[in-house]
Parts: C-alpha cells; structure tokens; sequence
C-alpha cells in the first residue's frame, strides 16, 4: 500500500521505509518552535527536568510575537525568561521585538521552514507550513520541551483526508474563503487526528500566500496537518531564502485516503464564520449587513502582503464608517516595510485605520483592539470561539481581507463587489 | 494513576481551549492563577464550585483550538481528577498525557452522565461508573505506548528513563 506525503515525510524521519496510519513512531525534527507565551511554560520543564544542552541550536526557534512589544509586567517576564534561555543556550532563531514577526509569516519568510522538513511548533497554528510541503504541526509545551532537549518527538501516523481542487478562483474570492469554505463543509472536527493533503490542476492557480493562509486553518479542522505538493510556486517561493538543501516529497499514486473531496474554485464566494465556531460558515450573501465596530486585517492566518494589498486596494481613496475602529497589522518587518515602500500603509491611515507593528494581540483577545460587552468584529484571523477577542458577550466574525475592508469602509458585513 | 472518583462537571461539544483558559490570563503559567480562571468564560462559577477529585464531562472536540498547554495545566490545579469527552481536539489529547492529567474517550459515558452525578473511574480496566445511576461504561484504553509516558510519570521522565 502506498503512503501519503505526510507519511513518507514522517517515515524518512522516522528512519523507516515505510509507516501505516495508527502506527507509533519515533520521528527526527528539523525545526522546534516556541513563543512568548508558550515558551516559558517549555523553559520551565526544561529547567525542572534538568537537561543541560539543547540538541541544536541551529534548529530551535523562539519567537517574541504573542504580547510583543510587552503589554504588561508579567508579559514582559515571559519574554525575559526565552531571551535569558536564547542566550544561555546561543539559540539562532530567536526573534525580539524590533526583529520579530508573526511566527508563522517569519518563518517561512526568513527560510527558517522548507520542502520535505519535520517541524513541530508550540502554538497550534505550525500546521501553515505544511504550505511549502512539510510536515508541520501544533504541540504543546511539554512536547517542545522534549523536542528542545532532544530533536524528537513522538506521533500516532494520522491518516488522510484529500481535497482536489479544481480551476480558478474567481475575483474577491482568496486562499481564506477556500479554507473557510472547506471547514463549513467538513465540520471543526471533520479532519480531527487526520491530514488534509490538498492536490488537484487548481493548485497552481494558488498563490503561496493562499496556500500557507489554507494550511494554517487546518487546525480548525481538528487536522493534524495540512500539506500542499511542492511545484514552481513552492521553489520560487523558497529562492533565495532557504540556502540549504531540500527534499522533495510527493504522495503514493496508491496512497490511501479516508475520503476525497473535490472542490471546483470557480464555484466559491467570498465566505464568513458566523459565531461561535469556524464552521458556522455563510457565503457572503447570506452574510451582508451585520452592523460592526471593529475589524481587524493582519494575523498568522491573512497578515502577509498580498493581504496587505487586497485590503488597500479596497480602501484606496476611501475612509472607515464613522463608529468604528479599523485596525491593521502587517505580519513582519518585512511585510510592514513593503507596506511603506508600496504606499499602503497611506492608504490604510487616509482610510482612518490603526496600523500596528506586528502582533498576535488581538487574535487571541491579548491586547491591542480587545471588543467590549456586545461589539462585533469582522477579523481576517483564525477563530471566534466565545470571548476570543474580549468580552463573553463579543461576536468575532471571520473573513477574508477583501470582506474585511469592505466591511470597515460601509460598518457592516459588506461584499467587496458591491462597492 | 489508579481510580478517580469526583462530581461531574458537565459540558457541551467543542469545548475550546480559550473557554477553558482565556488568553487574557496567559500572561501567567502558574497553576494555582491559572485553576483561579478555568472555564471561567462558559462557566463562571466553576473556581469557586469545583472540589478535588471533581471529573469534567465533555461531548465531541474538547480542548479544541490552541495548543496552550495552560488548559489541562489549569484543569488539573483545579483539582480535576479525570476529563472524559466523546472525542478530544489532538493536541490536548497530547498536552493532558505529557502533564498526567488523565483522560478517557467514551462517547457513551459523555452522552449519558448528567451534571452532578457522582462517577468513579477506574484507570487499570478503562471503567466509568456512574454511581447515580448505576450505569456502567467502557472507555478507550490508552495504547502501551501511552502508558508507558503515563507510568513513567509524564513525557519528560519517560525521556530520562530512556536516557
């Protein structure tokens, strides 16, 4: 029986020539990740269990992206506690405020991840990198911790759901309303312990940033991983910013998959999770007019440029409805300087937006744009479970950047076609 | 890790991560402050109601959402003896291992147990007994590979045993 290409991944790593879903192994990592907030809950147990060397401190990042720069005292501890365990151990990757982005933009955009490489990440959205072809995934800290210390860590083979995807997206339509579109259909368990291996003629017609915005929505599948096939787009996309040798992976021809879905881009809408849960999912004409206060554009899941441009093109020679804020944050420095180059970050200010240096912040309710008692948000980010963004009583609603501009411009859940 | 036995505590499907520990109080990963907010969001009173050995009951997905390992941490300082749910998001599944907190798939045992009820567990033979009303479930029993990380007293002395 042939394997998927998340398995032939994991069993390269595993050192065996060949794994079955259910199986226990054993798998080697090329990339151990941690956070602000994350990481010191790793650092402890590392402390505690008393290992006195990292495996590699070329393969161990730390990035300072959660409550960066600090939004309180003991935030502020957190982040002195990875940079005192960076420098004990000479970790590379460690990124601070001023050099720092969100974790899942940096990495990939630094050539930190690549084709064919194991990675684990304590924050549950590791899974976008499965974009670039790798086996990437979510842990928690004591998994990190062992990871750390030791460059392994143990999985059950998941098995594996495939998306075939078919044509071309039509306009306003992105990487999000697919991803979104696919949880509404299969449910925010329907991928629960699996992978999603995405194939099909469609794929080409997918930008890489529509691709790591797909694979870092896995996880609200319950997906253990998310995984596109490597081709042109991936090795552009990796020029000249991963200097190191890559392996190239691809699934069986008879691979075994639990279902297969196939899905015609052509036919998609831009799409929005209504609260509670991702999957609660309207396409956008059954989602027009919801009144807002809030919107956000940035985050791991839509903070990268071509978000960044979808969105000012949208506001270009427009201003935000009265009443309401409008906040938006570029994912890295780099993003964030590509902004200024390009004239957006203009845009975005003459529109009447917030522009933020980057930040998990408001994502996860943490700071910098937190919903008061009853508000609405419309959010480029990955979750709207209850009181994600502030109050028990707030409403997230996700979409995509062009829904989001659209709707900061009119004050309600708004289709960039009808501007 | 031989029985439990406690109140439940009972919950819906998809119970999140940031419902069991809201994000605004992860600017701290000590135990007792965390147990001080658990599931404070769904359930506010819960700090204040839970008694050691207390067991959660959940339905589909629990724990799903972030990989904070914060969540069973402040599940387990609450002195929660034991989480049974139908199913359980992986990297909770994975996180409440690694911390010895026990859990227990049984999508019967999550239907039928009521808030309040009195239930008793025991690890060894993967049995859920309800005591209120008698009835009597058989759970998932975890695999040796598990046990073993469990028996070793978590991931982290399991990986110095191997040592």
């Amino acid at each position: 029986m042939g394997m998927t290409m998340t398995q032939k991944i994991l069993a390269d790593h595993a050192g065996l020539p060949e794994v079955k879903a259910g199986q226990l192994i054993n798998a080697r990592l090329d990339m151990v990740l941690a956070n602000d907030i994350t990481g010191p809950v790793s650092i402890k147990e590392f402390d505690k269990a008393g290992f006195d060397g990292v495996f590699d401190k070329s393969k161990i990042s730390l990035v300072m992206d959660h409550f960066v720069p600090n939004k309180d005292i003991k935030s502020a501890e957190q982040c002195k506690t990875c940079r005192t365990f960076a420098k004990r151990f000479g970790i590379d990757h460690f990124y601070d405020a001023g050099e720092m982005g969100i974790e899942h933009a940096l990495l990939p955009e630094k050539g930190i991840v690549a084709s064919g490489e194991a990675i684990i990440g304590a924050d549950s959205h590791t899974c976008t990198y499965g974009a670039l072809g790798a086996f990437s995934t979510g842990v928690g800290s004591t998994d990190l911790c062992a990871g750390m210390a030791s460059g392994m860590a143990w999985f059950k083979v998941p098995s594996a759901l495939r998306f075939e995807l078919t044509g071309k997206m039509p306009p306003f339509v992105s990487g999000k309303d697919v991803i979104l579109h696919i949880i509404g259909m299969i449910g925010v368990d329907g991928a629960l312990y699996k992978s999603m291996e995405f194939c099909g003629d469609g794929i080409s017609n997918l930008s890489m940033d529509d691709r790591l915005t797909i694979c870092n929505m896995a996880i609200e599948a319950g997906a253990k991983n998310g995984i596109f096939p490597v081709d042109d787009i991936t090795r552009e996309y990796m020029k000249g910013r991963v200097d190191r040798p890559y392996k190239e992976y691809s699934a069986d021809p008879d691979a075994e998959y639990e279902k297969t879905y196939t899905i015609d881009l052509s036919t998609l809408r831009p799409t929005v999770s209504f609260p509670h849960l991702p999957e609660n999912t309207r396409t956008i004409d059954e989602a027009k007019g919801v009144k807002i206060d809030q919107v956000v554009i940035g985050s791991c899941t839509n903070g990268r440029i071509s978000d960044m441009r979808a969105a000012a093109e949208i506001l270009k020679g427009r201003h935000k409805a009265a009443g309401i804020r409008v906040i938006v944050i570029p994912a890295t420095q780099s993003i964030y300087k590509q902004c200024i180059h390009e004239g957006l970050i203009d845009i975005f200010i003459d529109a009447g937006c917030v522009v933020s240096t980057p930040t998990c912040g408001p994502c996860l309710g943490g700071y910098m744009g937190i919903l008061a008692d009853g508000e609405k948000c419309v959010s480029t980010t990955n979750r709207n479970f209850v009181g994600r963004m502030g109050a028990v009583t707030s409403e997230v609603y996700l979409a995509s950047p062009q829904v989001a501009a659209a709707s900061a411009v009119t004050g309600e859940i708004t289709s960039p076609e009808d501007l | 890790m031989e029985e439990a036995r406690g109140r439940v505590h009972k919950y819906g499907d998809n119970i999140d991560t940031d419902v069991i520990i809201p994000a605004r109080y992860l600017n701290s990963s000590d135990p007792a402050e965390l147990a001080a907010h658990c599931m404070v969001d769904i359930d506010p009173e819960f700090a204040g109601r839970v008694q050691q050995g207390d067991i959660i009951v959940g339905g589909e997905n629990f724990g799903c959402g972030s990989s904070r390992e914060h969540a069973p941490i402040a599940i387990k300082a609450s002195g929660v003896s034991c989480v049974i749910a139908a199913t359980f998001a992986r990297i909770f599944y994975r996180n409440a291992i690694n911390i010895g907190l026990p859990i227990l798939e049984s999508p019967e045992a999550s239907r039928a147990i009521a808030d309040g009820d009195e239930v008793e567990v025991d690890f060894q033979s993967g049995t859920i007994r309800d005591i209120t009303t008698g009835e009597e479930f058989r759970a998932h029993p975890f695999p040796e590979f598990i046990r073993r990380i469990i028996d070793a007293g978590g991931l982290l002395a399991s990986l110095r045993e191997e040592a």
